[in-house]
């Protein structure tokens, strides 16, 4: 039997005042007519602790668009689960943020698009870099660890620098730079979105001494850009291991970006348990392990860190998800990434960024 | 890189970090953003001493009178595993 997880991510709704041209949700967005009701989401909180979760990410979109949030905070914490509120900080009121600390958010996790307030709602579609700035004001002042989070791609990824330096005046104690993954919405605008060899380059010496500079201040994560790389990132601690993840309309998914494997039979909690699906549903099953893997992951000793690398992204570039990702050098398909590379990271003509939106 | 801890330094638990119960794995976890730990019996009593007053040195002589064997060191460098986790900062 499957080891029983240790997190839930709760995507609360899909609906989100900002448009991130990356935006990690599917292209396809739940509406709010499809949304779980406050009671569907109680249930499914009691069902992840009892499978043995004990951390709720409130997540979206952006959570703070459900009027329940408040009260589902209030059950996350008396279920004694870590509560982590994952915001754009647009919606963010000193009082709402203060009512939701009294019920229990013991984190808070706000985006950031750029260092500037030009450049972050240029990315992000509206005005939202005062609001951010304003909203981590208030995080502080509550006394809450704050986690800024930034997705690095072509348009930030020079000014990484001023990024470190806006999460240090917000008074993060962590800072999350992830180079954009492509899926979805970014995988749509990824001409617009990859990143130069001489942008990482530039990029990586100003991180690395930053997070010499800033140990035990404010920890940076750095996940890399793996089209890039001879090696793929990891897929979390294994498929199916450690997290699942809700969707707004109550589907269960392995991975947040899962839906995108257009051949998993996807569950859904209003037809079964969190139980059943996490221990005996095909989707969480398909590549759990190593049995799954072929050649040349299933010979690899790095099979162990990286677990064969992305599933969702073996799926996207070669229509078979149990394939070794793509962006390993060791891959038979590495020669599609790199034709990516070639084509999309400087476009003789850069399309322009389609902004999310709901249909 | 785990850096050592020496034995007259001041562990406290980190701000947003929970200690708890889960009655599920039948053990004490510590929660905090990026993760849970789940721990064995020795390292929840190295946590719950870890209030920002005790010495490592006093920790070894408290679980000392406990159980049996506890040595310094290995206190030490389970507080240095700790802090290298962000569950723990350690003071002086
Ligand atoms: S062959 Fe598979 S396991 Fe080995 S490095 Fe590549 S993706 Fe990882
Ligand atoms: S399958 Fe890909 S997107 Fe999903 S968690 Fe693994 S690495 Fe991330």
């Amino acid at each position: 039997m499957a080891e029983a997880p240790f997190g839930l991510l709760a995507e609360l709704t899909h609906r989100c005042p900002l448009q991130c041209g990356y935006c990690s949700n599917p292209v396809e967005l739940v509406r709010r007519d499809a949304e779980l009701s406050t009671e569907d989401w109680r249930r499914v909180f009691d069902q992840a602790r009892s499978l043995g979760a004990l951390q709720i990410h409130l997540s979206g979109g952006e959570p703070l668009l459900r009027p329940d949030l408040p009260e589902l905070v209030t059950h996350a914490n008396s279920l004694g689960c870590y509560v982590n509120l994952v915001t754009s900080g647009v919606g963010l009121s000193r009082e709402r943020l203060r009512d939701l600390a009294a019920r229990g958010v013991d984190h808070v996790q706000l985006s950031l698009q750029d260092a500037t307030r030009e450049g972050n709602d240029r990315i992000a579609g509206i005005k939202a870099f005062d609001r951010k700035v304003q909203a981590a004001a208030f995080v502080r002042d509550e006394d809450l660890p704050l986690t800024v989070n930034t997705v690095l791609h072509r348009q930030n990824l020079d000014n990484v620098a001023g990024i470190i330096a806006m999460a240090e005046e917000m008074g993060a104690e962590r800072l999350e730079l992830a180079n954009t993954q492509y899926y979805g919405w970014a995988l749509r605008n990824r001409a617009v979105l990859l990143p130069t060899r001489d942008q990482l380059a530039a990029a990586d010496p100003v991180v690395a001494a930053a997070q010499e500079r800033l140990r035990g201040r404010m920890e940076i994560v750095y996940v890399i850009a793996d089209y890039h790389e001879a090696h793929p990132k990891p897929c979390m601690y294994g498929w199916g291991a450690r997290q699942l993840t809700v969707a707004p309309n109550g589907d269960v998914l392995p991975c947040p970006a899962a839906t995108v494997i257009s051949t998993l039979k996807i569950e859904n909690v209003r037809e079964k348990s969190l139980h059943d699906i996490w221990h005996d549903s095909p989707s969480f099953n398909a590549f759990r392990g190593f049995e799954w893997m072929r050649y040349p992951c299933r010979s690899c000793p790095r099979k162990e860190i990286d677990f064969g690398g992305c599933r969702c992204q073996a799926f996207q570039l070669t229509g078979d998800a149990a394939a070794t990702d793509p962006v390993c050098s060791l891959s038979p398909a590495r020669s599609t990434v790199d034709l990516i590379l070639e084509t999309e990271m400087a476009p003789p003509e850069v399309p322009a960024m389609a902004m999310r939106k709901m249909p | 890189m785990i850096s050592a801890v020496a034995l007259d330094a001041v562990p406290r638990i980190r701000r947003g970090v929970k200690c708890t119960y889960d009655q599920i794995r039948s053990a004490h976890v510590v929660l905090f953003p990026e993760g849970v730990l789940v721990l064995n019996e020795t390292a929840a009593s190295v946590v719950s001493l870890c209030d920002g007053v005790r010495s490592v040195g006093d920790i070894a002589l408290v679980l000392g009178d406990e159980y049996d064997g506890v040595e310094p060191a290995d206190i030490a460098s389970l507080v240095a595993r700790l802090v290298e986790r962000r569950v723990v900062d350690v003071d002086g």
